[in-house]
């Protein structure tokens, strides 16, 4: 099999994207002065990505598998993790 | 919709279904809550559903329920970079009924399982999110939903969502959190294969299924494990880690981690020509006995993976979760009939897991974690040096053997120090006895 990276991979799954973002930073300043932001490596649908020239995090929330790894796996608490909205969110085929 | 109902079951996975299940049977008004569009098309597991716990609420469950094999071997690969040792146990027996396990896509069982709920009474809605509780004073008395006026009160409320236990949390059972040392994450994919592929490449007779999981260099040192299981047409391929030891493990992405395990040779012929067809992620609760939440307070049992109930060491889950689910709804009929849901009432839920496989398997591991986490040797060092002795020993080189067993013994103890080689057996028998 060849390599697949996230993007291809998330393309075959079922998303019904809400407007707004189900997971949210409370506050940016924690992740400007996070050492290692492992939030942007852990997340298995690369949900998180720091951009430079703003200094925060960017969320591409629509692309989440729910699985809440984000959650724990900042050292900072700092991540606010809601279920999507009834009717929103991956809707696994197999499961 | 009836405002107030004898119970409110949130999350229609095997735990919640199977308490709202045995509560409609017995005549209570239940109502479950579920936040995907069907039942199942939020979760994921592995996949291994355990005939013997389902068949207690599900007579014969294989013969309507959508399963996909039953499982006939299960092997254990000790990975290295290029080589594996295998072991394995096959039986014929477990082909035939009344089967021992089954590989099930949860999406697919869930909604089925779901369905046999809803004919013995239960009332299932969907598209529907408990975000708090409803409080008269500091009693719990209901839900608050993600609807427009999604009040729902109940005299007991079942939590049953899962490892991401937002509720359980808040409603203080697990006071502290979960932290990330007792928690798992897990991609999986679902690769699709033609049918006698899958039998020819397993050694499979035909429906029937095979397990494999996966210890070593696949998790680059990580106290984790991967996993290939047979489904009708596709194979679940995945690999979890401890989520601690993947933050440390700097830029490393799970997705990544899947990869460098599929591209191991023993791997690439078994998957060969196959077509990934959804990638999936989940958290998996590793934190065992010492993890477990309060199950209880005045109108509130918590079971399955919110209850941290989950048996790594064997990757048993599902069986774990109906088994909490069944004492649930026991627990519950009792209460109902003497119309008292007070903690004390209900403690009678903590009893029966006490006196079950459940929390004595749980208590028996409870050291397992804590000790395979602060020893990576046991998932790095050890895989490794099993593969490199058998190599040794099955070269065929013209050197005496008794030279052999003293360059295995050599190379062992140039790495690992006898005095840590008795600490780690003593270790390994502390956790397993």
């Amino acid at each position: 099999m060849k390599k697949m990276n996230i993007e291809d991979k998330l393309f075959l799954n079922r998303f019904q994207a809400d407007k707004h973002s189900h997971l949210k930073i409370k506050d940016n300043g924690k992740c400007i002065d996070c050492k290692r932001r492992p939030c942007t490596y852990i997340c298995p649908a690369a949900v998180y990505a720091w951009d430079e020239k703003e200094q925060r995090i960017d969320t591409a929330y629509e692309g989440c598998l729910e699985c809440g790894t984000c959650k724990y796996g900042c050292a900072h608490d700092n991540i606010d993790w809601r279920n999507p909205r009834g009717g929103f969110g991956v809707m696994y085929k197999n499961g | 919709m009836a405002d107030k109902f004898d119970v409110i079951v949130v999350g229609a996975g095997p735990s919640g279904l199977s308490t709202a299940y045995l509560l409609a049977k017995a005549g209570l008004d239940v109502i479950i809550i579920e936040r995907g569009d069907h039942p199942g098309t939020k979760n994921v597991m592995g996949g291994v559903l355990y005939r013997q716990p389902t068949e207690e609420l599900l007579p014969k469950f294989w013969e309507r329920a959508p399963v996909e094999r039953p499982i006939v071997e299960q092997r254990m690969w000790l990975m290295d970079e290029e080589s594996v040792v295998t072991l394995g146990y096959r039986s014929k027996g477990y082909g035939k009924e009344p089967y021992n396990n089954f590989t099930v896509l949860r999406a697919r069982f869930d909604r089925w399982f779901a369905e046999q709920v809803v004919d013995a009474g239960a009332l299932l809605i969907t598209e529907t999110v408990v975000e708090d509780f409803l409080y008269d004073g500091s009693k719990i008395v209901g839900v608050k939903t993600g609807r427009p006026e999604g009040e729902i009160k109940a005299n007991v409320i079942i939590l049953a969502e899962g490892v991401n236990s937002l509720l359980t949390q808040k409603c203080g059972l697990q006071k502290d959190g979960i932290n990330s040392s007792q928690l798992a994450v897990a991609v999986k994919e679902i690769v699709a294969l033609p049918k006698e592929k899958i039998e020819d490449r397993f050694n499979l007779e035909e429906g029937e299924g095979a397990t494999i999981e996966l210890v070593g260099h696949n998790t680059m040192g990580m106290m984790g494990t991967g996993f290939i299981y047979t489904n009708k047409d596709s194979l679940s391929v995945g690999c979890g880690v401890l989520i601690s030891q993947l933050v440390e493990k700097e830029g490393l992405n799970p997705n990544e981690l899947l990869e460098h395990m599929k591209s191991h040779p023993a791997l690439t012929k078994l998957l060969e020509g196959g077509e990934t067809q959804e990638y999936l992620a989940h958290m998996i609760p590793e934190g065992g006995f010492r993890a477990i939440p309060k199950l209880y307070r005045d109108n509130v049992l918590v079971v399955g993976d919110a209850a941290m109930l989950c048996n790594g060491i064997h990757r048993e889950g599902s069986n774990l979760a109906m088994t909490s689910g069944k004492f649930a709804a026991e627990t519950i009929v009792a209460a109902h009939e003497k119309g008292d849901y007070s903690a004390g009432m209900l403690s009678e839920y903590q009893r029966k897991l006490e006196n079950s496989f459940v929390l004595k398997d749980l208590k028996k591991y409870q050291n397992v974690g804590l000790v395979m986490e602060k020893n990576r040797q046991f998932f790095e060092f050890y895989p490794h040096a099993i593969n490199s002795a058998l190599e040794e020993f099955l070269t065929i080189d013209s050197v005496p053997k008794k030279e052999k067993q003293k360059k295995i013994w050599e190379d062992i103890t140039s790495h690992r120090s006898k005095y840590e080689l008795i600490k780690d057996l003593y270790r390994g028998w502390r956790m397993m006895g």
